[in-house]
């Protein structure tokens, strides 16, 4: 990997009134890498990645994004970045090929909704609404919406909660397809056996501070070099491997 | 990579305009509220001929009101004696046909035993117009009294009454040419209030405008192109109203397509009020559960207080007061001046001047309250 920052976040404050949300996040994501932010509910994830996605305001700090400055740049730094938000909808009554029109027009830009839905294997799915997709379905559907501008960066918050665990495999392939291609994917997520088979590195967030920074490997091989034993013997197959031993890797659009 | 194109504000603003009018027509609700609602409320009004008839008759001025003939119109409960119009007045209502007829009673002397022969100890002048199809029971009732008056005189008396009429010719004022301008007042309020308030609030609670943010479009983008596709929607919906009516319900369009433009434009004007009104109401309403409330509020007086179905005229004085603040009271007024009347859009200045104060109140309201997210 060629250690290249491409966005460098410098002592970022937030504060909401008097609530600190983020006290002071200092992290360098790496070009190509997919990197991982993770901390527990509330532990401002959310919104360190919002102030860098420029949709939020910071109180203080520097950010760069692809060397724009987030203050006087921030026009140049969307039209480089793909952005999936948490829970998210979609305009109301459109099917998914006018939305990606939609998008298109949005970036100033000319796409066709087919090269795009082939991406994210929804071809056949062209003329459905949003609404009426599965839950995988829907997060493909939202990560092709952060391609449309051949971003630099794409910013994915949350996209596997709530997948079962054959959509949620099916994902991480995309997404490891995505930062393939050569684009930087910087993903939140709450499972850490997530973060530790999809990430090249991954911070720990927590009460609005970094509180650390390494590969998942090296993380854990620390850890068990302090010492650390878990209570349970670990077996070599966990129920997820029986659940997809069971039931089979092919997903099921449902 | 091609080279940059120059990013285009317009475009993006065509985009989510596209999108807004596409939005739009796969909506029931707006398609109800524009067409079905309206087409409905016309059916029904203009059979709705079950109303107690009343025939308005103007009493001229100097009319001999102790005269027997109006005495007996008097104790008549179908007929509706108006004494408080000046003659100018009487003859422009008449040729509308807002009152049926002109009544003028003229005494001719008092009775005399002695004369051989004497004329008619009154003469009833009766102007009817073609406006109206209600003078022929102004007719029958006259004959009956006049006959019974008649009757009482013995063999080589005079006639006591002779009734002399005349008719003359006005436009028909239909019943449509009344509602139909009304139902444009309520299609573009019900697409103004409540379809803006519903799309800037699902747009937000469901984070596609925020979505949109993280995209180079410019807010007024957002605003303009969904502005821009309600427009082209209610006017779809007005001319298509204005159509109806005028080729299915006889609705009379004086000047034709000219007309129909001044019509469109007054609707313009509306929905842009209307959807003030929507804007604000989108940044108030917390869920979607409260934006009918919020709506009805709005639209609900304006709907029975504004002479969308019926005339304020016939309101107490104290209601015509809340009605004559009303902008839904003078969008409605402008349009039954310029479709009936033929007015054009400067003849309805005053209209517009009010409206205008309207647009910048509500709009200051909406500035104040909108919510991006």
């Amino acid at each position: 990997m060629s250690e290249k920052p491409i966005i460098t976040v410098n002592n970022l404050v937030k504060n909401y009134g008097d609530f600190k949300a983020v006290k002071g996040i200092s992290f360098e994501v790496y070009e190509g890498e997919i990197f991982g932010l993770l901390g527990p509910n509330g532990a401002g994830k959310t919104t360190t990645l919002e102030i860098i996605e420029t949709l939020r305001d910071k109180t203080s700090g520097e950010i760069t994004v692809d060397g724009f400055n987030i203050d006087t740049d921030a026009d140049s730094i969307k039209q480089i970045i793909g952005v999936q938000l948490q829970a998210a909808g979609y305009y109301p009554n459109l099917n998914l090929s006018e939305l990606i029109n939609l998008f298109s027009g949005l970036y100033g830009i000319e796409k066709s909704p087919a090269e795009m839905l082939e991406k994210v294997a929804l071809t056949e799915k062209a003329k459905a609404k949003y609404k009426d997709l599965s839950g995988g379905q829907k997060q493909r559907f939202s990560i092709a919406t952060t391609l449309i501008n051949n971003p630099r960066i794409i910013f994915l918050d949350e996209p596997t909660t709530g997948l079962d665990p054959q959509a949620r495999r099916n994902l991480w392939d995309l997404i490891r397809e995505i930062r393939d291609s050569g684009t930087t994917v910087v993903i939140t997520t709450h499972y850490m056996d997530e973060a530790e088979e999809l990430c090249d590195r991954v911070a720990f967030v927590d009460g609005g501070r970094i509180i650390g920074i390494d590969t998942p490997n090296n993380f854990i091989d620390n850890l068990v070099a302090s010492g650390f034993e878990r209570k349970k013997q670990v077996k070599l197959a966990n129920l997820e491997d029986v659940f997809i031993d069971m039931t089979g890797k092919e997903w099921r659009e449902g | 990579m091609n080279p940059k194109k120059k990013y285009s504000n317009f475009n993006a603003t065509l985009a989510i305009a596209k999108a807004s009018f596409r939005s739009i027509l796969r909506s029931p609700s707006a398609v109800v509220f524009t067409l079905a609602f309206p087409l409905i409320f016309i059916i029904v009004f203009a059979n709705l001929g079950g109303s107690p008839v009343t025939v308005d008759v103007a009493v001229a001025k100097g009319c001999d009101t102790i005269n027997p003939v109006y005495k007996a119109l008097q104790s008549i409960k179908m007929v509706n004696l108006i004494k408080d119009k000046s003659a100018a007045d009487m003859e422009k209502d008449l040729s509308k046909g807002a009152v049926d007829a002109i009544i003028d009673i003229k005494a001719n002397g008092t009775f005399n035993p002695a004369a051989a022969s004497q004329g008619p100890l009154a003469t009833v002048n009766v102007k009817y117009t073609k406006a109206s199809n209600k003078g022929g029971i102004l007719r029958s009732v006259l004959d009956n009294i006049t006959n019974k008056i008649n009757v009482m005189k013995n063999g080589n008396e005079p006639s006591l009454v002779t009734v002399s009429e005349t008719t003359i010719t006005g436009r028909e004022y239909k019943y449509i040419d009344f509602i139909l301008p009304g139902m444009l007042g309520f299609s573009l309020m019900g697409s103004g209030v409540f379809g803006t308030a519903f799309v800037f609030l699902s747009l937000r609670l469901t984070l596609v405008i925020k979505r949109f943010f993280a995209t180079p479009v410019r807010k007024y983008s957002i605003v303009l192109g969904e502005a821009l596709a309600r427009l082209t929607f209610a006017l779809l919906g007005a001319l298509i109203l204005i159509l109806i009516g005028h080729y299915v319900f006889g609705f009379t369009l004086i000047h034709g397509v000219t007309t129909v433009v001044n019509m469109l434009v007054l609707s313009a004007l509306g929905l842009i009020i209307f959807m003030g009104f929507g804007f604000t109401i989108s940044g108030i309403a917390k869920n979607e559960s409260t934006v009918p409330p919020l709506s009805n509020i709005v639209t609900l007086p304006q709907f029975l207080l504004s002479g969308t179905f019926f005339s304020t005229t016939a309101f107490p004085a104290w209601l015509q007061i809340i009605s004559k603040i009303l902008p839904l009271t003078y969008l409605n007024d402008a349009m039954r001046k310029v479709a009936f009347e033929g007015a054009g859009i400067a003849d309805v200045s005053h209209q517009l001047l009010i409206l205008g104060i309207w647009f910048i109140v509500i709009y200051a309201i909406a500035v104040k309250t909108f919510k991006w997210e």
